[in-house]
């Protein structure tokens, strides 16, 4: 029975247990040593680094279960773990200045993004039910106290408590899924759950109870409607570097376990496919509806992820398909490449000209002549607008491209028609942003922080640049990235 | 459909049978579309030719199920087709039915014929020609829709004839709804049909839970799959065909009008008297001892409700018999009587002597068709002779063609061509309505050798070895049968004319009296056809029914029948005797003798004042608290005022205020805007309470597991 | 899908409400009802509580919970490794060694920030 826990299984989670016994070490540092918050961020965007490089170095390897198969490290795993070794890099580098001018700044919070990056990496790698709880809580728990950070101030603290009682509630739909799916199968190990699956000796009956769980276990943090009340609140109240790190990679995560388990697992379920097609046009159609109505920045990006999520899973509702499976894991995939580069941008912009931690610079109204003074800020920021909307040649527009040819080979053209539609509709509220900075008349402050000004403007020009010349070659890599369990 | 059933039947006409149902039908669309147009010649052309061609159809098949007694199913049409339930509507062709259709047809061919003349008085007396077309419309319906009945090969399929034939009844006998027999603006008549309509919705009840019994227990209602397994069922469940037969038995105490639901009888004779003679004593009425006929294996296997259905017959025709003694109209007499005649037969079909009961169907179809006729005829020539038509150019009379008659009339008492006691001596006045209502009467009373002597003599033969007590029931009911007919004919065309119309009465044309001439001479002959040693009916009928033991010809029952007959008609003449030098009707000698009696029979028992007091009384009582306590304060006030006029009003409070706001004024400021509008809606939504959005969660996760157990349900 | 699975997780709800629920409602209908008022105070250890209870708690007793439970549940993860110490391969003795050291790393780590210091209330005492 013991299968004897070996190196090898370490290599599998190098970047993680790099990334664990850097962030233990940091945390005793920054205790003990070190005087400076900044080199506490700078020692974590290394071990950023770091663990990008181990994880790079991972790729092209054969999948390889780890840990009495608790874990796995397939090529989509290495994919995702790259690119979430790359965004706690940039949600460092968005941070600091901003932590550091708000005064609050404790070198915790880059301890407690390292461990939230470790829990969504694990996320990515999950072999086994019991896992994709641990990992789910492991990465939500430090967001549950990042978006507490700015402590005093009462929003951020409402916020952290929301999303902590939310989060707790719909954990607790997940657990009880997990149960149920073991019920149904007698075993949390997803390679073998496939196996009993096929075998046909699964209770369908109580497997789409408990993959409906977990669905909204999963559909809580990727924020699709009906789950997604607490994303414009959180987003809202937490800091802004939080939320954009929130926006861009707990979506990453949930929709890593997501596909996980829907695509390889669950596709006997596919009772359930109605059900996704109704939480993506609703989240769809709501996230841009509600978008339509925000004064406030973040706010509306919080809707916008929301609709973005929507586009996503739409995609996803092709799951239960044998041949479209992999092309929707590859869509969305490099979706969440185009997402991710514009939410950081994005946030970043947020960030840059928020004067007070949540409280000035932060409506429509503020972005107001904003390309007259900073205009290489206003073009980024358009071009993730325009990318959100999905014009062309943006990343955003392959991205929908990708994602809506799924959903049409899938044959459900209601919602690649709702898609399309509601995204005439995101056109509104986005270029309104557009129009705001570049044909209102403004004075707009924005804070001079270097390194928060090149990372927007290296999600800029990496948008355009993808979107201009490798979009192809980027969807190839995302087609490789197929979830393999051996 | 016709070209295969041929290729299959040979040189049969079994595949013609449809058409005794859609030529008809055809009739009915003619003229009613196109009556008007034609006058009264080219719908009675229609009508009578119709009818007739489905008697040629019957005749046809007759001819075939000599060749081929075995008869033969006739598709027509997939009806319905829901899970188990496969109905096909097909024409079951054997001998029972042949001889319903020989009988509805054929009978009703001739009615229809002396209903072109008679009705063409009537719509001028009651003062609207237009109705012609509209008679002959109903009439033809009705022919189509017996035949329905009578051919259906299920339940459903007979049941929609019952129906149909309800229908008709319901149509025909309001059919002058808005005034009376006098032609007094009225209610009456519409009144009956509603009460005939009604009283048979309970027979139907009976009937309709009996389907449901027999698809229950036998999946289906094709005769053909539920009689072969009679058996089997009544083998496991016994009661179930006790509730079926019983059931079956209340469908036919409302359709042939038998206690308790004959009620609606007696006024059904507000109809025209061709419908009374066609529907109310033919036919339709029969159709309930048809149905018993039909069913003949579920009550072979069901004992109790052969002897129940017995009782009832007999009493019925008992009970009817003593109604009919002391009525003054003359076709109320005859209404009661064919209560009476319809108890004979029931009570036959329930002892089991089925070719008895079917038999006197068809005598009874023949002579009581004629005495109507012959009422009818009587009726008509009191009308003639007290004011003519102008186009007889009459007596002078100031005639408008559009008026009601009997406003130019005003005497103190309206002049009723119906009231016997205004007739009499018209033995001389109309010799040839008089002498073939004497034959038919004397089949009636049941003196031989005419065709109610044979068919009544079979009946009583068979209730004397089967049931000693109907037996004497029905002697008793033959006695005042004899007696009341009697009484009639003795009011009627006896003695001196005792009003100025009944000395004056005029003969009816031709048409009529040709056709009362025909019905006499099978009033006369038609019991031949089952005399002793003959037999032709009851083995032309063993095809159906399964062999049928011929009881041996009893001189005795015969002779006592007789006898009871001649006494009756002899005591009849004693009591009326009296009358004949009467010039004006006082007291009824038979009062003298019976006193109280008299007129509770007169009163029909008080059987409606009964039905009153007990059904309508407390179903208006139970009405009365719906309407107040359910209707009034539950569903009005409450259900109403407080929920759904309430919830309207918050409802539209709510689309005045956030929806007409938000959205509908976002509409008229552009699609732009109505979305923002609807956005804001939904920022409303967003409180900012835990609460509501764990609630969000939960009826997210609710509405996934209901649709998830709705999946895999 | 049949229907009788369904009918399971019904019962099994059912049974889960019912289970807690029964105690109670038979004790609600069985237990004799004679209240004065010491069976009416509010149930506590010693002294008699005066004042009302809906007071701010300080957070610094949540924080000693919470490291008092992190080390409790170490014990019980550490028990098992400790009883089969002697069975055990090299690498869950590393494995084991680790989840000490991390724990103590956080020992450590929550001492240095003074979380196991008690601090007198700042703010001004509540009263009743």
């Amino acid at each position: 029975m013991t299968v004897p826990v070996t190196w090898q299984d370490v290599a599998a989670l190098l970047p993680e247990f790099f990334l664990v016994v850097w962030a233990s070490a940091l945390l005793l540092l920054d205790v003990f040593w070190i005087r400076e918050k900044r080199t506490t961020a700078w020692l974590s965007a290394l071990g950023f680094v770091v663990a990008l490089v181990l994880a790079v170095g991972q790729m092209g390897r054969a999948p390889l279960l780890a840990f009495r198969g608790m874990v796995i490290a397939d090529a989509f795993s290495v994919f995702l773990v790259a690119l979430f070794a790359l965004s706690g890099l940039v949600g460092i580098l968005l941070a600091q200045d901003y932590l550091a001018r708000n005064g609050i700044e404790r070198g915790e919070f880059y301890v407690l993004l390292m461990f939230s990056v470790v829990g969504m990496m694990l996320m990515a790698r999950v072999a086994d039910l019991v896992m994709i709880f641990l990992a789910l809580e492991l990465f939500s728990l430090p967001l549950y106290v990042m978006t507490g950070f700015a402590r005093p101030r009462a929003d951020s603290e409402e916020a952290a408590l929301k999303y902590f009682l939310l989060g707790a509630f719909a954990s607790g739909f997940m657990a009880f899924g997990i149960a149920l799916v073991y019920g149904a199968t007698s075993t949390t190990s997803l390679p073998h759950m496939v196996d009993v699956i096929q075998a046909g000796e699964a209770d369908l009956a109580l497997l789409t109870a408990g993959a409906a769980l977990v669905l909204t276990g999963l559909g809580f943090k990727i924020a699709t409607v009906p789950f997604h009340m607490w994303t414009p609140d959180v987003y809202h109240g937490a800091p802004s570097p939080v939320s954009g790190f929130m926006a861009a990679t707990a979506k990453m995560a949930g929709f890593a376990a997501l596909l996980r388990l829907f695509v390889l697992v669950f596709p006997v379920v596919a009772d359930l496919t109605p059900v996704l097609w109704a939480l993506a046009a609703l989240s769809m159609v709501l996230g841009n509806v509600a978008a339509i109505a925000q004064r406030n920045i973040k706010r509306l990006l919080a809707y916008s992820s929301i609709a973005h999520a929507g586009y996503m899973l739409s995609a996803a509702v092709a799951f239960a398909d044998p041949h479209l499976g992999p092309q929707a894991v590859a869509a969305i995939l490099f979706y969440l490449v185009a997402y991710v580069l514009a939410t950081f941008g994005a946030w970043g912009v947020v960030i840059l000209l928020e004067r007070r931690i949540g409280q000035e610079g932060l409506l429509l109204e503020d972005y107001a002549g904003l390309s007259r003074q900073y205009p290489g800020l206003a073009a980024a920021m358009a071009v993730f607008m325009l990318s959100f909307i999905g014009v062309p040649p943006t990343l955003g527009f392959f991205g929908k491209f990708y994602l809506f040819r799924v959903v049409l080979d899938a044959g459900f053209v209601g919602l690649a028609l709702i898609g399309v539609l509601t995204s005439l509709v995101s056109a509104y509220y986005y270029l309104r942003v557009v129009m705001l900075m570049y044909m209102k008349p403004g004075e707009p402050i924005v804070r001079r922080e270097p390194r928060v000004q090149a990372t927007v403007l290296a999600a800029a020009a990496l948008t355009l640049f993808l979107g201009l010349t490798a979009a192809s070659s980027l969807y190839a890599w995302a087609t490789e990235a197929i979830l393999r369990f051996g | 459909m016709f070209l295969e059933t041929v290729a299959h039947e040979g040189a049969t006409f079994f595949h013609l049978a449809p058409l005794a149902v859609f030529v008809p039908l055809l009739g009915v669309l003619l003229n009613a579309f196109f009556g008007r147009r034609w006058g009264e010649r080219g719908v009675a052309i229609v009508a009578v030719g119709a009818s007739g061609f489905a008697f040629v159809i019957a005749v046809l098949q007759a001819l075939s199920l000599m060749a081929h007694p075995e008869g033969a199913v006739v598709p027509i049409a997939e009806w319905i087709t829901i899970g188990d339930l496969r109905v096909a509507w097909a024409q079951k062709i054997d001998t029972l039915s042949v001889t319903m259709m020989l009988v509805v047809s054929g009978v009703g061919t001739l009615i229809h014929i002396y209903a072109v003349s008679y009705m063409h008085y009537d719509v001028r007396y009651k003062g609207d020609p237009g109705r012609y077309a509209r008679f002959f419309v109903y009439f033809n319906l009705f022919i189509a829709m017996m035949m329905i009945l009578v051919t259906g090969d299920s339940y459903l399929t007979l049941f929609v004839g019952w129906e149909g034939v309800g229908l008709c009844s319901f149509l025909l006998i309001g059919f002058w709804y808005e005034m009376d027999i006098l032609g007094r603006p009225s209610t009456a008549n519409a009144r009956a049909a509603m009460k005939a309509f009604v009283v048979n919705r309970v027979g139907d009840a009976g009937f309709l839970l009996a389907m449901f019994l027999t698809f229950w227990f036998f999946g289906s209602l094709q005769f053909d799959e539920v009689f072969p397994r009679v058996h089997e069922v009544a083998a496991e469940h016994p009661w179930v065909l006790l509730a079926i037969s019983l059931l079956l038995l209340l469908g036919v105490t409302g359709k042939s009008a038998q206690i308790p639901l004959f009620v609606w009888l007696p006024d059904a004779m507000a109809g025209p008297t061709p419908v009374s003679a066609l529907i109310h004593a033919a036919t339709m009425v029969t159709a309930g001892v048809y149905l018993i006929t039909r069913s003949h294996e579920i009550y072979a296997a069901a004992p109790m409700a052969q002897e129940i259905a017995a009782m009832v017959g007999g009493l019925t025709a008992l009970v009817a018999a003593s109604m009919a003694v002391s009525q003054y109209d003359i076709k109320k007499v005859l209404a009661y009587s064919t209560i009476s005649q319809l108890g004979f037969m029931v009570a036959a079909v329930g002892m089991g002597a089925f070719v008895a009961g079917m038999f006197h169907l068809v005598t009874h179809a023949f002579f009581k068709a004629l005495l109507f006729l012959g009422s009818g005829s009587v009726i008509i020539a009191l009308e003639r002779a007290h004011h003519p038509l102008p186009e007889e150019g009459g007596h002078g009379h100031e005639h408008d063609e559009h008026g009601h008659h009997a406003e130019h009339h005003d005497e103190h008492e309206p002049f009723n061509p119906q009231d016997m006691r205004v007739m009499g001596g018209l033995l001389k006045r109309i010799p040839v309505t008089a002498w073939t209502y004497i034959i038919a009467a004397l089949a009636l009373a049941g003196i031989p050798p005419l065709a109610g002597f044979w068919s009544k003599d079979e009946i009583l033969l068979e209730a004397k070895h089967l049931q000693p007590v109907v037996y004497a029931l029905l002697s008793a009911a033959a006695f005042l049968t004899a007696f009341y007919i009697t009484r009639q004919v003795l009011m009627v065309f006896f003695g001196k004319p005792r009003s100025e119309a009944a000395a004056h009465a005029v003969e009816s044309p031709r048409l009529m009296t040709g056709v009362l001439v025909t019905l006499a001479v099978l009033s006369a002959v038609g019991g031949f056809m089952n005399a002793p040693g003959v037999h032709a009916f009851g083995h032309w009928l063993e095809h159906t029914l399964g062999h049928v033991p011929v009881l041996e010809f009893d001189p005795v029952v015969a002779g006592v029948s007789t006898l009871i007959g001649l006494v009756a008609i002899f005591l009849a003449w004693r009591v009326y005797r009296a009358t004949f030098a009467w010039t004006e009707w006082s007291q009824d000698p038979l009062r003298r003798y019976l006193r109280g009696l008299y007129d509770v029979l007169a009163h029909a028992w008080y059987w409606d004042e009964l039905y009153q007091v007990v059904f309508v009384r407390g179903y208006r009582a139970l009405a009365g608290f719906l309407a107040f306590a359910v209707d009034w304060t539950f569903w009005h006030d409450w259900f109403h005022d407080v929920l759904i006029a309430g919830g309207y009003r918050r409802l539209s409070r709510f689309l005045s205020q956030p929806v007409d706001l938000g959205i509908i004024d976002g509409i008229a400021n552009g699609l732009g805007n109505s979305v923002r509008g609807l956005a804001l809606v939904m920022r409303r939504l967003q409180s900012g309470y835990v609460r509501n959005y764990a609630l969000a969660v939960m009826l997210g996760v609710v509405s996934m597991l209901v649709y998830v157990a709705w999946a895999l349900r | 899908m049949n229907g009788t699975q369904w009918a399971f997780l019904g019962v099994y709800f059912l049974l889960a409400l019912i289970f807690p629920a029964l105690p109670i409602v038979i004790a609600h209908f069985l237990g004799p009802r004679r209240p004065n008022p010491i069976k009416d105070d509010v149930y506590e250890c010693g002294l008699k509580t005066y004042g009302s209870p809906w007071v701010p708690i300080k957070v610094q007793y949540y924080l000693f919970a919470l490291v008092f439970l992190i080390f409790d549940v170490e014990l019980v993860f550490l028990y098992p490794w400790a009883v089969a110490y002697d069975m055990l391969p090299m690498f869950a003795v590393f494995e084991g060694i680790l989840f000490i050291l991390m724990l103590g790393a956080a020992l450590v780590y929550a001492w240095k920030r003074e979380a196991l210091d008690w601090y007198e209330p700042t703010m001004p005492e509540f009263r009743s």
